[in-house]
């Protein structure tokens, strides 16, 4: 079976990590390059409010922190799930994964609540610079949330259908290596857009 | 989701998911016509695929190029309108880069990466063949513009303004966008599974330092586009967001500060010539050493040196900006890294004119491509050098100096890489040589026509002709040897010189295709794995996974050194090694099913694209392709079952299939 080993998933290659896993390190390694990208473009243009309103009035740091802390705290349940997943508990597994995706629904949530407050306090999408930047981070950002949830959800109904051959604890560990970016992320866009000064 | 390649279990876990749910049936790969075509998740396949395609896109491109050299051949041409012309100078760059380069290099690295490797295929078969499709549907997205209203026509760094809703008022910088957007996206799933092959899948023994050049560039090019895809993806991004959706990032008089766009393209565009070239150095750096008899001298610098302009690529981005006001500072940088990696990029041409010293030389056309590459790449390496000086280069910038330059380098060197590769590699993919005798047409009639077109460019540039022109006059033509007319001509004299060269390559794979003889099993006596199969390779490409001792390893196993005299003999050809191989095959190889998803996954890419440009209930359409791809293929069976045959099977299949 040598050779199934080689060109497989779940079994671990030369680098003694798995294929899904090292390929999902070296996404988010890429990743980091966009949100770079996103990030250098808000950095530059978040003093350029024209006629707008700026970051300081319409920002509401008590909710976007009660937000940002329940994102952090669906990466302490995601730790759960894959640890489930590692002593092939399914219930647990999915139990821990559910309450992930809803936690990270709800950060999506307050999200969108937020930009239509911001909406309704005269910030749309085009009416600065700063304006257009913000909207474009923080909304890669609620993407990829987005789509960590589908994934979340997808891998509920695989375990609960068995549906996933070889090892389940590996790709659940890989959908929890994207989670854990994506919130990470957010400690760095949170820090940069609401906490420091402009 | 498309991260996910589901992983097979091994015997003793039973594989569970064979349930068939209609459409959710895997096909099998008995397949025949074109469908084993589509659903292919063979990297061979693909590999061909994305060859075939790129060569296509080599022609369209190389229209453009004839038709923008017609125009500029004689004064007042009247061959395009101005409008036309900065759609075709536009496409031709965007073409080239994009559609042909990069794919071929694809087409190279897919093929070759697992051959050379020892693997049996890359490490997430779908995911490559999701990359392909991506790539095909991208690319005629992409010129789907010219009959759409015409196409981009900014320039391929489409810069602002001329991005802008004003100056290009068509849908072409849309299309543009967005189908560099869709190649973007097959680029980076490309990066990640061929990343993970080397990494992971090589075969027993072969430890980095023993892989062989071509994989080692082309695996530093997989980390390049890894890291600079997502760059052009912001950039592109906010490029739509402005013109579809009323952003103004790039608007000066918004207050936006033009330069971002200029960083973030050359943040990625810089890299990107490393991505183009950085190939054809592997690619020479196998055929050198076959065709001198000798091995490659120095491998370790070779291999470091490459690695080194992987790293230092990544910090002289902005010395295509230093006409831009970046400020003595930011220049006086960027102007000694871009000195500074001049030098790994001289250790490589030392080390190839150290391969060819001393060796008995066959001038096959292979050969001759490689050669000239030096020559033709030292030359425009050299020019590249006049750029780094900063005051120099304000002079150079925007004339065809420029233009000069970088189709030596692009040209003479990217190209000419590829051609070589493909005389030298032509047997392996088809089992046919090609033929010498038209291939020397093939090599100097391209050779002197690239020369020609490109040489009296330094001229025309140093004078002062600035490119992107769409016309020029008799009355400013200057006189003597400086005369503008002359050397104009000259290029577009060179250029259809050029075009009848490519010509022969296409009549040669013609000729070969029909009449040509059977190739032997090692018909140059080569080195590296990829030769210890049979031409072309078995759909699992080994008989038995070969245990690597050394660097070269097929070279090691045809010949060993006489102790006592010390000389080098043959002790075994090709065919003792490949019966060797055989008679200790593995007994069940088990190799990917075909998929429909990957394809039905890329489809939906160019519609939520549409979509974008013209209604936005399409691109909710598309999206729901893309969702609904994303599931077909996470929840499809791991293997075709034997029910699912369609249609049935051959009885008995020495190879088993197994997701």
């Amino acid at each position: 079976m040598a050779e199934l080993v080689q060109e497989h998933g779940a079994q671990h290659g030369s680098t003694g990590i798995s294929n899904i896993k090292l390929g999902m390190w070296l996404f988010l390694g890429s990743e980091c390059l966009l949100f770079g990208g996103l990030i250098s473009t808000y950095m530059l243009y978040r003093g350029r409010v024209g006629e707008g309103p700026t970051p300081m009035q319409v920002f509401d740091i008590p909710f976007t922190s009660v937000s940002s802390f329940v994102l952090l705290m669906s990466s302490l349940t995601m730790v759960l799930a894959v640890s489930a997943a590692a002593k092939a508990d399914d219930r647990s597994t999915v139990l821990w994964l559910t309450v992930t995706a809803l936690l990270g629904a709800t950060f999506v949530g307050g999200q969108v609540y937020e930009f239509t407050a911001f909406y309704n306090e005269g910030l749309g999408f085009s009416t600065s610079l700063f304006a257009s930047s913000f909207y474009v981070l923080t909304g890669f950002h609620g993407v990829h949330v987005t789509v960590g949830i589908i994934m979340l959800f997808a891998l509920v109904a695989m375990v609960r259908r068995n549906r996933i051959p070889g090892s389940k604890s590996e790709t659940v560990e890989m959908i929890g290596l994207y989670w854990h970016f994506v919130d990470i992320v957010w400690i760095v866009i949170f820090t940069l857009i609401y906490l420091i000064p402009v | 989701m498309a991260i996910i390649e589901r992983p097979s279990a091994p015997a003793t876990v039973p594989a569970i998911p064979s349930a068939s749910l209609g459409a959710l049936k895997r096909p099998v790969t008995t397949q025949h016509g074109w469908r084993s075509w589509l659903f292919t998740v063979d990297h061979k396949k693909l590999g061909i695929m994305y060859g075939a395609t790129a060569l296509f896109f080599f022609v369209v491109g190389g229209l453009e190029a004839v038709l923008i050299r017609l125009q500029l051949a004689l004064p007042d041409g009247r061959v395009l309108n101005a409008d036309l012309y900065n759609q075709m100078f536009t496409m031709h760059a965007t073409t080239m880069v994009f559609l042909f380069v990069m794919p071929m290099v694809s087409a190279f690295a897919n093929y070759f990466i697992p051959l050379q490797v020892g693997a049996r295929d890359v490490a997430f078969p779908r995911i490559n063949a999701f990359g392909f499709w991506a790539f095909l549907f991208g690319g005629i997205f992409l010129n789907l513009a010219w009959f759409l209203g015409g196409a981009a026509d900014g320039g391929w760094f489409m810069y602002a303004p001329n991005s802008g809703p004003v100056f290009s008022p068509s849908h072409g910088v849309d299309f543009w966008a967005l189908g560099l957007q869709i190649t973007g996206i097959a680029s980076l799933t490309g990066a990640v599974n061929l990343i993970v092959t080397v990494l992971n899948m090589r075969a027993p023994g072969m430890s980095l330092m023993k892989m062989p050049v071509f994989t080692w560039m082309a695996t530093v090019v997989q980390f390049l586009l890894l890291f600079a895809m997502p760059v052009i993806t912001v950039a592109l991004f906010l490029l739509m967001f402005q013109r579809n959706f009323g952003a103004t990032f790039f608007d000066v008089a918004a207050g936006a500060d033009p330069l971002l766009w200029q960083h973030l393209f050359w943040i990625f565009g810089h890299p990107e010539v490393y991505i183009l070239i950085l190939p054809s150095f592997g690619i020479i750096s196998e055929v050198l050493p076959v065709f001198s008899r000798k091995p490659l001298f120095g491998y370790p610098f070779v291999v470091f040196s490459g690695a080194a302009i992987g790293f230092v690529g990544w910090g002289v981005w902005a010395h295509h900006m230093f006409a831009s006001g970046l400020g003595p500072v930011s220049v006086a940088v960027f102007s000694v890294a871009t000195m500074a990696i001049a030098v790994p990029t001289g250790v490589k041409v030392v080390n190839w004119t150290m391969t060819l010293w001393g060796g008995k030389l066959q001038f096959t056309v292979a050969m001759k491509f490689a050669i000239a590459l030096i020559v033709l790449f030292t030359v425009g390496g050299l020019s590249g050098v006049t750029h780094a000086v900063a005051p120099s280069d304000t002079q150079q910038t925007d004339t065809y100096y420029i233009v000069a330059h970088f189709h030596y380098v692009l040209f003479g060197g990217a190209i000419f890489g590829i051609f070589s590769g493909m005389y030298y590699w032509w047997p392996k993919m088809f089992g046919k040589l090609l033929s010498e005798r038209i291939g020397n047409w093939n090599f100097w009639l391209m050779a002197i026509g690239m020369n020609l077109t490109f040489g009296p460019m330094h001229i025309l540039g140093l004078q002062g002709q600035p490119r992107r022109m769409y016309i020029w006059t008799e009355a400013r033509a200057g006189e003597g040897f400086f005369n503008l007319a002359f050397w104009n001509l000259v290029a577009s004299i060179g250029s259809i010189i050029l075009a009848v060269g490519v010509l022969f390559f296409f009549i040669n794979v013609l000729v070969t295709a029909r009449r040509g003889a059977q190739a032997p099993l090692d018909p140059w006596d080569a080195r590296s794995l990829e030769w210890m199969t049979s031409n072309p390779p078995k759909e699992h490409n080994f008989d038995s996974i070969p245990t690597v001792g050394h660097l070269d390893e097929f070279f090691h196993r045809k010949y060993a050194e006489d102790h006592q005299s010390g000389e080098i003999r043959k002790v075994q050809g090709a065919e003792e090694i490949l019966a060797e191989m055989e008679r200790n095959k593995d007994a069940h190889i088990h190799m990917p099913s075909p998929s429909y998803w990957p394809i039905v996954l890329a489809l939906g890419l160019p519609v939520i694209a549409f979509g974008l440009i013209y209604s936005i209930p399409v691109a909710i359409v598309g999206g729901l392709i893309v969702v609904l791809g994303c599931f077909g293929w996470a929840i499809e069976p791991s293997t075709a079952r034997d029910e699912d045959v369609d249609p049935p099977a051959a009885p008995s299949t020495e190879v088993v299939r197994h997701g």
